[in-house]
């Protein structure tokens, strides 16, 4: 094998990369919709989440191992990919063969990157902080109050839903678009697209939802 | 002239291929690799010989002016290939198949090399299928057949309306394989300029590369042309638009010998011409009139109202239909060869019942197999034999997957749906049975210099059966001339590699150069396709589907004054450094001009209708072909003497041990 | 029918090439396209103007050779057609068309819009074929019995004519769907099988040397591909080619 060099082999990286983050998005997503319904039960999971060793030193170092190289690769790829063909058409009818996510997977990533920067100002790093660097004494009971307070603010909530719905687009391509990278495409491939869409529309929109949820209950 | 000796092996029809292999010189493997051989044009033909002449161990140097090998025209043959495997079990045999092809051939062919084509022709399909050909096959997972024109078993295998580009794209992985093992050593985008005879043997050519402009020496110990036919020469042909007879030319001008020129094939089904800008015409697939019936109104006011659009064929009923092919022909029906077919359309039309504006077409009808087909469906899947609009619709998906890709092409191109309404066609030039004059070896009267496929002459007679081309063109390069070619090069092995900077090469470069300067100096007011268009039309006007003296001699006169006037006139644009078709054009238009003129000299001579030569003078009272066997049952072989009309004839007599000469009947 | 042609000119692969305008009067809606540039080329050649270089041969859609990239797609608006079927009857009076050859660098311009597909041949080369010798002494072709739902299939991907239309559409000028092609036809027969796994391997190497761009998925190569060739060509690929690596 000519390693990750090959082009396919990128292909499948990318494509399991992906799909190892819709994963980490759903399991995100079924606990953030738990501050929905129940302050305990989304403090008891922040908690053991934040806390379990398992989850905060192998889980957690491999999820951003995840995000960083399906970022990297994505941006390796379409720089490659755009060397392909140095000179470009005077015009060009994407639209006519192809959907504009799937052309723009690029901007929808780094949008996401961008709001992903955000996030883990918003959260991570306030929780790295506050757990490695200041040691301060674990409150079992606070992520609820620090999530819902940062809801406050309108703006952020703008850039949320905003993001979400990039994460929409890139997912509305990505999602099926993986499957066909590792090879599945066959009489199932109906279910998995109407699974994939459903998906990625129900996901960000459920995001975007409780985004709202807590700046209107703020 | 000796050199017209066919060496055609002694002994019983049927044993003469095996016992003539078993006593050809051979070359050994060792010596192989110190030979070197050229190879021009990558159809099926060329591209086979390229790969097997290279697997037994030769250096070969293939050439096409192509961007890839896998162009050729080849690719574009549709409707199947002969093989005489009997897997239908309805009584074919390599003799059946033989006597089919010489019959069809209108007994102009020669019996020793039909015999042995029919005999190799079970092998093609073998090594087909080893390659990776994906054939057509029914639920067992056995090969399927179709039956073709002028044959009454089911022979033909096919790969839906696209065998030819399947059997090509087989032949090319063969020499993808080579190329890759650096056994080939390909030359894209070059063309043969002409033949470098040194002591009276071919050793090398001069080629152009296209891109460049380059005007390149290749030198080799045997020369081999694979340049397909010369249908262009008509300017209309269902050729691709680059097919040309300029390599052909090229060696009959250094001493082969030309054969049966006028033996030229107007194929029955093509889309009919639309108008002055037409470029080529576009085949619809012989087999298409397995299921098709061919017809045109029997009432002269029905012709006017559908040439009018106030009347649809399809409300016409049945009574006022002319199947003019059943009605001729009962015993072949609609499936006559294509000689028989294209003129009893052309009858049809001249007579007034042509169904479209130009009034040069007939209709080729599949509803009755729709119908035919949709209540067996109907039958199988235990539905209702009787809704029609049901049949219609099980029926088209049939037809649909026997020819999708045919009427697909058929409604991009007329703009009109065949499987609701009538597909027109007309004949259209399709293929030249006639060629380069080779003997048994497939070698031409120049020593070291071979034709094969559709470039040679050898075995179609004066009119070739359908799904027989591509036969002929796999045989020819995978199973005869790697073996007869040893024969010669057997005396080659001490002669080591042929040196280029020679007089010859010196000389043969320099016409090819003041050739190019001529043209681009000319700055004339015509194009070449100006000359083209002209051409063609003398040449379908009177050397088309009937032929008689009087407008043949017109025809010679005529391309030769416009000969004249291209050389005066023409106009070549651009310079000989850079990509110029127009320059490539030149060179082949100036072939086919002085091929058209002994053409016509090749049809004048022979004053019998034979196959796909008719001549007006020698007709039955039914209008039917009429041979006249004791005067011409020879191959008219043409020696180059400078002007084409001066050209000397050598006859090749042909004679029949196994098969009685007989008057082709499809009644 | 009058239109304005906006064509790509250059004069040779190192030359920096620019669109050029050139008005058509009189275009009958029968023509093919091509048959319509013909005529172009003919008035051009009469006005002492340098005639438009293009690909082109069988001229029935079925040797690959023309390759236009017309109105931003290639081989035009019309579906499962190659530039020679395209007819000026899917154009309107008065149009403007734009012309460009099939762009990657993969790719060179020859002149104006002919370019050098020679990738493609290097690719097969690489494994496009069954290492059988052409003797003429297999089997029988009737040894070996092949599924006829797989040598339908087989068949559909056999069908690609290597135009490049598939590398000009993507957007990251990718050779998957052609490469797939073969790769798919000899994977799903059983002559094929042997040597599946170098094949794979062997092509997907030359295609990466090639500089072909990487495949992400879009699907504009299917859609715009003559023969309508699958995308689940392309996921056999993938597959084999996981295989092929797992196996090594």
């Amino acid at each position: 094998m000519s390693g990750i060099n090959s082009s396919l082999a990128r292909k499948y990286a990318m494509a399991l990369s992906g799909l190892f983050l819709v994963v980490f998005l759903l399991q995100h997503f079924i606990i953030n919709l738990t501050s929905v319904f129940s302050e305990e039960v989304f403090n008891e999971i922040s908690h053991f989440m934040g806390n379990n060793p398992l989850v905060q030193f192998v889980l957690q170092p491999v999820l951003i191992f995840g995000v960083l190289f399906h970022f990297m690769m994505g941006f390796i790829l379409d720089i490659k990919n755009r060397k392909a063909r140095s000179q470009g058409y005077a015009q060009n009818n994407g639209a006519a063969n192809s959907s504009w996510m799937s052309r723009n997977m690029i901007l929808s990533g780094i949008t996401i990157l961008s709001f992903l920067v955000l996030h883990f100002i918003d959260f991570w790093f306030p929780e790295m902080n506050y757990k490695y660097v200041q040691i301060l004494p674990e409150d079992p009971n606070r992520y609820f109050e620090e999530m819902v307070h940062k809801f406050e603010n309108v703006i952020r909530v703008i850039t949320y839903v905003i993001s979400f719905f990039f994460l929409m687009l890139h997912l509305l391509h990505g999602f099926s678009s993986s499957f066909q990278s590792v090879g599945l495409n066959n009489k199932y491939t109906r279910g998995i697209k109407g699974f994939t869409l459903a998906f990625s529309i129900v996901v960000p929109a459920g995001f975007i939802f409780i985004a709202i949820f807590h700046h209107l209950n703020a | 002239m000796a050199s017209l000796n066919s060496n055609i092996p002694k002994g019983p029809l049927s044993d003469k291929w095996t016992s003539h292999k078993n006593n050809i010189n051979l070359v050994s493997p060792a010596n192989k690799r110190l030979i070197d051989i050229i190879v021009v044009g990558t159809g099926l033909a060329g591209a086979s010989a390229s790969a097997t002449l290279a697997e037994l161990g030769y250096n070969v140097k293939s050439f096409c002016f192509q961007d890839s090998p896998r162009r050729a025209h080849s690719i574009a043959a549709q409707g199947g290939i002969n093989a005489a495997k009997n897997y239908q079990g309805d009584g074919d045999s390599t003799y059946r198949l033989f006597y089919d092809t010489i019959k069809g051939g209108d007994y102009r062919s020669r019996e020793a090399n039909v015999h042995r084509l029919a005999e190799v022709s079970t092998n093609i399909i073998d090594q087909c299928v080893a390659q990776g050909v994906p054939f057509a096959r029914d639920y067992g997972g056995l090969l399927d057949n179709r039956s073709f024109g002028g044959v009454l078993v089911s022979r033909t295998f096919y790969a839906k309306g696209q065998t030819g580009q399947q059997l090509l794209l087989g032949a090319y992985s063969a020499m993808n394989r080579q190329i890759g093992r650096g056994k080939i050593k390909m030359y894209n985008r070059h063309e043969m300029m002409d033949l470098v005879l040194v002591d009276g043997k071919a050793r090398g050519i001069i080629a152009r590369n296209l891109v460049t402009g380059q005007v390149e020496r290749h030198g080799a110990h045997a020369v081999v042309v694979a340049s397909g036919g010369y249908g262009n020469v008509f300017f209309l042909s269902t050729n691709a638009m680059g097919s040309n007879v300029s390599a052909g030319w090229k060696i009959h001008q250094k001493g082969a010998h030309f054969a049966n020129p006028c033996f030229t094939q107007i194929h029955p089904t093509c889309i009919p011409v639309s108008g002055d800008h037409q470029s080529k015409l576009t085949l619809m697939s012989e087999s298409l009139r397995n299921d098709g019936r061919i017809w045109v109104p029997k009432n002269i006011e029905d012709v006017k109202a559908i040439r009018e659009g106030k009347l649809s064929p399809t409300q016409l009923k049945e009574e006022d239909r002319d199947y003019y092919l059943e009605r001729r022909y009962p015993a072949f029906g609609n499936l006559v060869p294509r000689d028989v077919a294209s003129r009893a359309a052309k009858e049809r039309c001249d007579a007034g019942y042509g169904v479209n504006a130009t009034g040069e077409a007939v209709y080729l009808d599949f509803a009755a197999a729709i119908t035919r087909y949709g209540k067996e469906q109907a039958h199988v899947k235990g539905l209702d034999e009787n809704d029609a609009a049901l049949v219609k619709k099980l029926g088209q998906e049939v037809v649909r997957s026997k020819y999708g890709n045919l009427f697909q092409m058929y409604e991009k191109i007329v703009d009109q749906n065949p499987y609701e309404t009538p597909m027109m066609i007309y004949p259209a030039v399709h293929y030249t049975m006639g060629g380069v004059w080779v003997d048994y070896n497939l070698m031409t009267s120049i020593p070291g210099c071979y034709a094969i496929g559709e470039a040679n002459f050898s075995d179609h007679g004066a009119n070739r059966l359908g799904a027989s081309a591509l036969m002929q063109g796999l045989a020819d390069g995978y199973f005869v001339l790697p073996y007869t070619i040893g024969d010669y090069l057997a005396d080659d092995i001490r002669t080591g590699s042929i040196p280029t900077d020679t007089p010859e090469f010196d000389a043969a470069e320099k016409a090819v150069l003041d050739k190019i300067s001529l043209f681009l100096n000319n700055k004339g007011k015509h194009s070449v396709d100006y000359y083209h268009k002209k051409l063609g039309k003398i040449m379908w006007d009177k050397c088309g589907m009937s032929r008689n003296a009087e407008g043949l001699k017109e025809a010679m006169a005529e391309i030769k004054a416009l000969r004249e006037d291209f050389y005066k006139n023409v106009n070549v644009p651009g310079t000989d450094t850079e990509f110029n078709e127009q320059l490539a054009k030149a060179g082949r238009v100036a072939d086919f001009l002085e091929l058209g003129e002994l053409f016509a000299k090749d049809a004048l001579e022979r004053t019998e209708s034979c196959g796909g030569h008719f001549r007006e003078e020698s007709q039955t009272p039914e209008g039917e072909a009429m041979r006249d066997d004791e005067n011409f049952t020879f191959v008219s072989a043409w020696e180059y003497k400078g002007e084409p009309g001066d050209a000397v004839l050598h006859k090749e007599e042909l004679n029949y041990e196994e098969i009685e000469v007989k008057t082709r009947s499809y009644k | 029918m009058n239109l304005t042609l906006k064509i790509w000119r250059q004069a040779n692969a190192t030359s920096k090439g620019e669109m050029v305008t050139y008005p058509i009067e009189n275009v009958s809606p029968d023509m093919s396209f091509l048959e319509m540039m013909d005529v172009l080329n003919e008035q051009l050649i009469n006005k002492g103007i340098d005639p438009i270089a293009f690909d082109h041969d069988c001229r029935e859609g079925i040797c690959g050779m023309c390759s236009m990239y017309i109105n931003g797609e290639a081989h035009g608006p019309d579906r499962l057609v190659t530039t020679c079927q395209l007819h000026m009857r899917k154009f309107k009076d008065g149009e403007t068309i734009t012309i460009e050859p099939f762009r990657a660098n993969a790719f060179p311009v020859v002149k104006d819009l002919a370019v050098d597909r020679s990738a493609f041949d290097r690719i097969q080369h690489a494994g496009g074929f069954v290492s059988v010798n052409t003797s003429g002494n297999t089997q029988d072709a009737n040894n070996i019995p092949i599924n006829k739902h797989d040598a339908d299939k087989a068949f559909d991907a056999a069908t690609c004519i290597g135009c490049g239309a598939c590398v000009a559409s993507c957007k990251n000028a990718s050779a998957m769907l052609f490469v797939s092609a073969k790769v798919s036809q000899y994977a799903l027969l059983p002559q094929g099988k042997v040597e599946a796994t170098d094949r794979v391997l062997n092509m997907v190497k030359q295609m990466d040397e090639e500089g072909f761009g990487n495949c992400t998925n879009t699907g504009a190569c299917e859609v715009e591909c003559p023969k309508g060739i699958s995308l689940e060509n392309i996921a056999r690929m993938n597959r084999e080619y996981l295989f092929a690596t797992v196996k090594g």
